[in-house]
Parts: C-alpha cells; structure tokens; sequence
C-alpha cells in the first residue's frame, strides 16, 4: 500500500464493476440452469388461451430480473464497504509517523513527493477537530439560533476538508498537477493536525499573542509542507503560483477564522446582526456606571458652579 | 449442464482435460427434515401472554447490564445482540439531557434529536471504521456493544442531576469531573474489552480511539449540562 501514489490507480467504479460482473455470471449460470426446465414444460400449452397468461407472466419476469439488477448493480457500486478497504489498511505507528511528518517540510521539490493515500488518519483527525470546536463553541458562549451546535461543527470540519480538497484538485487539474483526489484528500486531512494543535491550546489559554505566534509558526508549518508537496508535482512557475497561494491562503485563513469565530466578543456582533427586535438599550451595557456617575458629577459640579456665581 | 458446457467451451477450452481425482469421495445423505414441529417450537412463543414476553426481553436486558457493568470476557453480549438496551439507555440520556426552547434560555442546551442522532451516527461510524479495518465483529453486534457501553454514562448522568440540585458551584463541578471522568473511562475500558478482541492484535489502538472520542464527547455533553434557572 506504500506504492499507491501513481495516478492511474484503480477507481470506485472499476471495482464496482467487477464484483457486478461477477455477480451477474453466477446468475446468468444459475438462470440458465433454471430456465431451461421450465421452458420444457410450458412449450406445450403455448396457444392461443395460454399466451396471454404465460407470456404476461415472461414479460413480468424480464422487468423484475431487470430492476434487480439495476438495483443491485447500483448497490454494490456505492454501498459496497470493500472498496474503501485498501485505504484503511494502515498501522498504529504508520498514522504516528505521517501525523508527526505533516509538520515537518520536505526539502526536495525536483522530483515528486511520495503522498501516502489512506483516509483513517485524515478522518480522525477531522472527527478530532469536531470535538475540539464543539468545546470551543460550548467554552465561548456561542447561541445558534437556527441550527444546532453539533450541526455546524460537523459542517464546517467536514465541509473545509472535503470542500477545499475538491477546489484544490479541480485546480490542479487545471494547473496539471500530479496529483489524485484521495491523495489531495490525505494532504488536507493531515494537515488539519497542525489546526488541531492550535486550536486544543488556544481554546483553552486565551492570549491573541500566544494565538497569532501559533498561527505563524504552526500553521505555517503544516501549510509549507503541503504546498512544497504540491509544488513537486507541478511544472512552471505561475501553475506552481496559483496553486500553491490559494491552498496557503485558505488554510491559513480557515484557521484564523475558527479562532475568532467562537471567541466571547464575537457572539455580541451575532447578536446585533441577527435581531431586529432585540431592544438597543441591551447592547449598550459597557462602563455604564462610571459614566453616568462622571456624567452626573460633572453637572452637579456645574449647577454649583453657576448657583456660586449667581 | 452440457448445454453450459458447450456455451463456455471457447472460454475454457484449454480446461477440459482437468478432472476430479476419484480418491475423495463425495456421499452423504440429503434429507430435508420435514419441518412442522419446528415451526411449531419456533411459533410457540406468539401464544404466550405479553408479560411473558416482556419479562422475558427485560430480564435480557438486565442481564447484559450486569455484563457491562463487570466487563468480563464473556460473549454474552456479542452471542445474543439486542437493540432494546441502547434504545432505553439512548432514550433516557436524550431526555436528561435535552433542553427547553431555545428562547427561553441563553445557554442552548442539545435538544433531544441532536443526542440522539450523535449516539447513532457515531455507533454506526465506529463500527464501519472497525470493519473496514479488518474486524470479525457483524454490524449489529458492534451496535450493540456500543450501546449497552453507554450505561455509566447515564448513571453519571443521574449522579449528576442529582448533584446539581444542591447548587452548581466549584465544589459540585469538581464531582460532577470525578464522576463523569470515571464513568467515561469505564464506558471505554468496558467496550475496548469486548470490541478489540475481534481485530487483528497490532491494530487495536487504532479501533479504540475512535470508542474514546465518541464516549468523550457524550460525557463533555454531560458534563456541560446545567439545569434550566
């Protein structure tokens, strides 16, 4: 499974279509078996009272063995678990190993970089970052009005990973990069450990200091890697441009915004933004005693003030 | 069988001289029993009343609660798999757990399907994942030991309400941390001891650490829960 980095690697649909294929043979065998005797005696009362009967009868058959075949054509293309097998086959220490590498840069871009294709590692990694800003939402005091807490963590996690690995690879088709869709999906799973990082400290020690060093240093870590990564596999400089700034720059900006996103002051804005009908003497709820009390002693001091002139 | 055989003579043309050896012998006896006392053995039980039935399914599940709660190796669980524990212990948990309206309250508490979906999304992506990592374990087994592992959680999850009724200051979130932080790592150990048996040995760590974020993430919802003012 190490050597699974070509581009022309089996698909989805070719071993789909090889389990139907097969299926189909020990059907059609199996059919052929059983037809033969059941045509041998139906021969025999094909008039004209049974034709309607027995021919209704085959014709109801070929559409029923039709549709099942259909159907169980489609059922084993998509709901077949053993085609996602091969990218599960990994070891405890391989998913170590991969996670600790996704922060360190590869130094080499003449020739291609070996991409590992498996999805565990990427998809613990996105279910990790979920339950990290589940706390982080529960910790900032975020209301969600018209959804669930659950809901939007899960989407926004599983919407950037698969979301931006399709945008990437659309553009890397475009850019003629070598690269596949579950090897772009791996990078992009792997490189959400550095945002794991991040964000499991910075939700819980709330320094912005301490946060934008983080950003720098450890986002912009696990974003080299992959961008040196994809700039191996493309040839040219304004491909190798285009490419390599827009991944840099989402990841970079994903993270910055799920910091600041579920932060205390934010969710006042959410308020304002969304509620017509919230009264505005309720924003207005900073420092308001030590105005008024400095406000107030500024008029008595000036009432006294013109009474003592008078 | 010869009209086969002509048909796919092209195909295996060069097979045809390959015979069975005539030293293993094929013989038995093919006899279908004629079955109508065993359906009746298996229909008997639509003749007795409800409470024998219920009786019956509830002291089932009882006992596979005793199970969970001294996770031997025992294959109890896996050997007569039911969905009626998790239901209950699903639904309870929802219950406790669910909120008002979200007008009401500032704090936005899960509602009663968020719960419920989490606990059955997650059960069913931890037993995919530890299929499609080679497990000999079948689906609805899987559902069930996940399931049925659910139950300290609950019991944390009284303890807590319990807990909360005395007031909600440092002193019963430091309890209510024991308790839920014990009662997590119980759920994990005692599903571990019955999961990671059917996965190859090297392979373990990576089956249970999606059992200990799904089991953290329902004990981070209790642990959050604060009761209406």
């Amino acid at each position: 499974m190490e050597n699974m980095d070509d581009t022309s690697g089996s698909s989805f649909e070719d071993m789909g279509e090889m389990h139907q294929r097969m299926k189909e043979e020990e059907e059609v065998t199996a059919e052929a078996a059983a037809t033969e005797e059941d045509n041998g005696e139906y021969g025999d009362f094909l008039g004209m009272k049974g034709l309607k009967g027995q021919l209704g009868r085959q014709v109801a058959d070929e559409v029923w063995q039709a549709g099942k075949r259909q159907a169980s054509k489609a059922f084993n293309l998509y709901a077949n678990i053993d085609i996602l097998r091969p990218y599960f086959d990994v070891e405890p220490i391989q998913v170590r190993n991969r996670l600790i590498e996704s922060l360190i840069p590869v130094r080499i871009i003449n020739f291609p970089q070996k991409v590992a294709g498996e999805l565990y590692g990427p998809m613990m990694l996105v279910f990790t970052m979920v339950a990290i800003l589940l706390h982080g939402m529960k910790t900032s005091g975020t209301v969600i009005r018209e959804g669930t807490l659950m809901g939007t963590a899960i989407g926004t996690c599983f919407g950037y990973w698969l979301g931006v690995s399709s945008f990437i690879y659309f553009l890397s088709y475009l850019c003629n990069a070598q690269i596949t869709m579950l090897q772009m999906l791996s990078l992009l799973g792997y490189g959400l450990f550095g945002h794991c990082m991040v964000l499991f400290i910075t939700y819980n020690v709330h320094f912005h200091s301490l946060f934008y060093f983080l950003w720098l240093v450890i986002g912009g870590l696990s974003t080299l890697r992959m961008v040196a990564v994809l700039i191996s596999r493309t040839v040219g400089q304004t491909p190798r441009l285009i490419l390599c700034g827009t991944l840099a720059a989402l990841h970079m900006l994903f993270l910055l915004y799920l910091h600041f996103a579920y932060h205390k002051m934010v969710e006042g804005i959410l308020d304002t933004l969304e509620g017509p009908n919230i009264p505005p003497i309720q924003r207005v709820a900073r420092d308001v005693p030590v105005v008024a009390s400095a406000v107030v002693n500024a008029t008595i001091k000036s009432i006294a003030a013109v009474v003592q002139s008078q | 069988m010869a009209e086969v055989e002509e048909s796919s003579k092209p195909m295996f043309a060069g097979l045809s001289d390959i015979s069975i050896s005539e030293d293993i012998l094929v013989e038995g006896d093919i006899s279908v029993p004629v079955g109508s006392h065993n359906a009746d053995n298996d229909f008997s039980t639509l003749d007795e009343p409800v409470k024998d039935t219920i009786l019956r399914d509830l002291r089932a599940v009882g006992q596979k609660f005793v199970h969970v709660m001294y996770p031997k190796k025992s294959s109890a669980l896996l050997r007569d798999w039911d969905l009626w524990g998790p239901l209950i212990l699903c639904v309870t948990l929802a219950l406790m757990l669910q909120g008002g309206s979200v007008d009401s309250e500032e704090e936005g508490r899960p509602q009663f399907a968020e719960v419920f979906v989490i606990i059955w999304f997650g059960s069913v992506i931890i037993t995919l994942n530890s299929k499609l990592l080679g497990g000999t374990i079948s689906f609805f087994q899987s559902l069930c030991v996940l399931g049925y592992c659910i139950l300290p959680l609950t019991v944390a999850m009284i303890v807590c309400r319990i807990v909360l009724v005395g007031g909600s200051g440092l002193v019963s979130f430091v309890v209510r941390l024991i308790v839920v932080t014990a009662s997590f790592s119980w759920s994990t150990f005692a599903s571990t001891a019955f999961l990671a048996d059917s996965q190859p040995p090297n392979r373990k760590a990576l089956v249970v650490y999606p059992v200990f974020l799904f089991y953290f993430v329902i004990g981070w919802m209790i642990l959050t829960f604060s009761p209406s003012q």
